[in-house]
């Protein structure tokens, strides 16, 4: 573990200080963190539109707001300026590949900031998530209501001093009540359109989504979108656990491909404590992500399919899934679930058949995927369904958030593994499949293609797996191996205090960012310097995705919002939490 | 107890084995004898039409069981049906959480009868490790449930079994008078919204830890004269 002192690595650090002296300044970020500004919360709004508007920010596309309450923060660390809530916004540059974290502190007697919602559009659902779970006030929001929790619940989950366990009974008045329906009851709405639910209990919403439409005939003229019906409180439950129990947590955010949100978890802690994984725990980690990726896009691409009434690809495109299950549970012994990163590496080794079994699998997969392709990919009826339907232009996209496949589907070619590289993907030679359409079958084709990409991918991690051990020799972090424990008083002395106290994870913050299989994966961590996460906030790539999703239908067809809702692939666990 | 081998109907001219527990053999195939409750149970059985309520990771499990490796039409349960109306099994796969909730009794109130209920995964069967503020501890909670099936996420095979022991259960006609029992219940009692559970505290293997203080009291405990004579006239 080094010891580097932090530093500001704001680029733009004189422009901001001509231009708003002492209301906005740049702050020491710590070890692989983010550049990081703190504003005055009164000229928040006039700093947001120079982020976004200077030739020498230009950060145009908003990922986060992670919100922390700061009062059960340890003596020294304790805030000096006395405000209990912090707003952390979370920023990227699409043209000068840079992140940003801005901060902006509120007191507890009047948690209110102004909403950032006319700057960028995407702020909408997460400032309306930081009301919800942490009370802080947006003012001039358009739509400032509960988001994850339901109607019915008192008090702001995530506040320190809520009681994790304090549940409150839901009716079904308290949910089925939307603005969208009421406004119908004027006369003439109620005469030419009708409402329409769709979900949470429907085939294509996967059960945990839910959109009221408003028709006119069949063509939706408004639509608003709800979720929170997976808010199973993944970010609560990690403040009360040390930073190795939150990895099984984390396999269910994203349980299509579970592999890379455990990475990507790992790899955020590890960077926090500075611990460097051995060379083929990182060639592991980026095979079986790869592999993971794979898998995602097969149940995006099969459910969507099914979706639009094309059920005989669901058999092929399982079957392929089936076929990577079965590697995956020999390596870590699950299916879906697996748990398999450790901070510091991997729980265990990879079998010993892994390369010829990997190889072998590849050629499976490429043929049931390519046999889909044959099959779908010029496919009349599967054209006219996603040809020129969810249109998202190249702007909309950067201004609602979009990150991943739905991005690039857009026309911007922005892809963490080529532009943030970690876990050596510099070193593999592969492409970012881009299309300029913007619609459903851009979605789709992009992740046709990112299929092809992956295996290649996985191909030359296979070539040169390097040998040796899959984890790091550092036991502060890693348990030491048991002839040690056994016979060492500092390997038992090390044990017990892993066990017992859990990864003591130096004091300070991160955002440590992944390329999961939807978009951008981010982690904002908080450490108190104790052994378990003082705050984990999730930056789920779905979640955008989802709150684009009402502007999108509008316009078109209902068939078409199915279609629309199935190549976003939105996954409840992480969109939820 | 029948299993599906003697449960065949019995063509022209064969002799078959007994239909059902304590029923002769039949000779030829003009008629059988048998009872109507056992053969409406045999038929309950062989063909289930399941509702999948998939919420999360557990539903992705359900998908590979009905797929094409797994096949649960083996069992006769994969006409799977997305309107609860054509359905009489219920598999809920994932976590069903507070907002959830009145969606999963209001499908259920809406299947016709008879109806099963598989609880699949552990998140449907107790929470599992997600023992927060918006999780409900397990759905009997708010529905019956018939098969508890562990895992997080069971496994395929996990599942399947849990669909033979429903039909064994249904065919020994058990569930019925369970089922009438328990539905009159009303699922949650009381005016007060506040539902608390025991958290999991800060401590790495720490016991539960009771509620904040100023929590009503549970009813029972109230009338109990013991507990209302406190501690002071116990001793």
């Amino acid at each position: 573990m080094s010891t580097d002192a932090p530093v500001s690595t704001v680029s733009f650090a004189p422009v901001l200080e001509r231009k708003f002296a002492g209301r906005a300044r740049p702050e020491a970020s710590g070890r692989g963190d983010v550049p990081t500004i703190s504003v005055d919360p009164a000229s928040l709004h006039d700093v947001a539109l120079f982020l976004r508007d200077d030739p020498s920010t230009r950060f145009d596309l908003l990922l986060d707001v992670a919100s922390i309450d700061r009062s059960k923060l340890p003596a020294e660390q304790l805030p000096r300026d006395g405000k209990r809530f912090q707003a952390s916004y979370i920023l990227y540059s699409t043209r000068r590949n840079e992140h940003l974290r801005v901060k902006a502190a509120v007191p507890e007697a009047r948690p209110s900031l102004p909403s950032l919602v006319d700057v960028w559009p995407a702020a909408n659902w997460f400032e309306r998530e930081a009301w919800d779970l942490m009370g802080i006030d947006f003012e001039n929001h358009p739509n400032q209501k509960r988001l994850l929790t339901h109607n019915g619940f008192v008090g702001h989950a995530l506040r320190k001093d809520y009681e994790a366990g304090q549940r409150w009974l839901c009716t079904e008045e308290d949910i089925l009540q939307t603005d969208l329906a009421s406004k119908t009851e004027t006369a003439e709405d109620a005469f030419e359109t009708m409402t329409l639910n769709f979900g949470p209990s429907h085939p294509a919403t996967h059960g945990t989504l839910r959109a009221v439409f408003r028709l006119d005939g069949e063509t939706i003229v408004a639509a608003e979108g709800e979720c929170g019906y997976l808010h199973r409180c993944f970010e609560k439950m990690s403040e009360s656990h040390t930073y190795s129990q939150v990895i099984p947590y984390t396999d269910r955010l994203n349980y299509c491909s579970p592999m890379i949100n455990g990475n990507g978890y790992a790899r955020a802690v590890e960077q926090m404590l500075g611990v460097e994984i051995p060379p083929r725990a990182r060639a592991v980690r980026v095979i079986l992500s790869e592999f993971s990726r794979i898998m995602d896009h097969l149940v995006c691409i099969a459910a969507n399919l099914v979706d639009i009434g094309a059920l005989t690809n669901f058999w092929f495109l399982f079957q392929a899934r089936e076929e990577i299950y079965g590697l995956l549970e020999a390596c870590c012994g699950a299916r879906l679930t697996s748990s398999y990163a450790r901070i510091g590496g991997l729980s265990n080794d990879v079998p010993e058949n892994f390369v010829e079994w990997s190889r072998r699998l590849l050629v499976e997969v490429k043929k049931q995927v390519d046999e889909v392709d044959r099959l779908v990919s010029r496919n009349g009826i599967a054209m006219k369904r996603l040809r020129g339907t969810g249109l998202v232009t190249k702007e909309n996209a950067i201004a609602w958030g979009f990150t991943g496949p739905c991005l690039r589907a857009s026309g911007v070619p922005y892809d963490l593994r080529k532009d943030k590289p970690y876990d050596g993907y510099e070193t593999y030679d592969f492409d970012i499949p881009v299309m300029n359409d913007g619609d459903n079958y851009s979605r789709y084709y992009v992740r046709m293609e990112e299929m092809r990409q992956s295996a290649r991918i996985i191909e030359q991690g296979l070539s040169r797996l390097p040998s040796g051990p899959v984890n790091s020799d550092d036991y502060r972090v890693v348990l030491p191996p048991k002839e040690m424990v056994y016979n060492e008083m500092e390997g038992l002395i090390y044990h017990f205090k892993l066990v017992f106290e859990g990864i003591q994870v130096p004091a300070g913050e991160i955002y440590s960012s992944t390329e999961g299989a939807n978009g951008e994966l981010g982690y904002s961590i908080v450490s108190d310097g104790s052994g378990r996460p003082y705050r984990i906030k999730v930056r789920p790539p779905c979640f955008p995705l989802f709150a684009a999703f009402e502007k999108m239908v509008v316009g078109g067809m209902v068939s078409d919002a199915v279609a629309t809702l199935g190549l976003l692939n939105i996954i409840a666990g992480e969109l939820d939490r | 107890m029948s299993d599906s081998k003697s449960a065949r109907l019995p063509v022209a001219g064969q002799v078959v084995p007994p239909l059902g527990p304590g029923m002769p053999s039949t000779a030829g195939a003009d008629f059988l004898t048998t009872k109507l409750d056992w053969l409406v149970q045999w038929a309950h059985s062989n063909s289930l039409w399941p509702i999948p309520f998939g919420t999360a990771c557990c539903a992705i499990e359900f998908m590979s069981v009905v797929s094409s490796h797994y096949d649960l039409s083996r069992f006769g349960a994969e006409v799977v049906r997305f309107s609860p109306r054509q359905a009489d099994l219920m598999i809920v796969a994932g976590t069903i959480t507070d907002k959830q909730a009145p969606v999963l009794r209001k499908i259920y109130d809406q299947m016709m009868e008879p109806k099963w209920v598989i609880s699949m995964g552990v998140c449907a069967c107790t929470g599992g490790f997600y023992r927060a503020y918006h999780v409900v501890q397990g759905i009997d909670e708010i529905v019956p449930v018939d098969v508890y099936v562990a895992g997080c996420p069971p496994t395929p095979e996990n599942l399947m079994l849990g669909i033979i022991q429903l039909q064994k259960k249904i065919q020994s006609g058990e569930l019925a008078r369970h089922r009438e029992a328990k539905t009159l219940v009303p699922i949650r009692v009381g005016e007060d919204p506040r539902i608390s559970i025991p958290a999991y505290s800060t401590g790495v293997m720490a016991p539960h830890r009771p509620g904040p203080p100023g929590f009503p009291e549970i009813p029972e405990r109230a009338e109990d004269p013991v507990a209302t004579g406190g501690p002071e006239k116990r001793r």
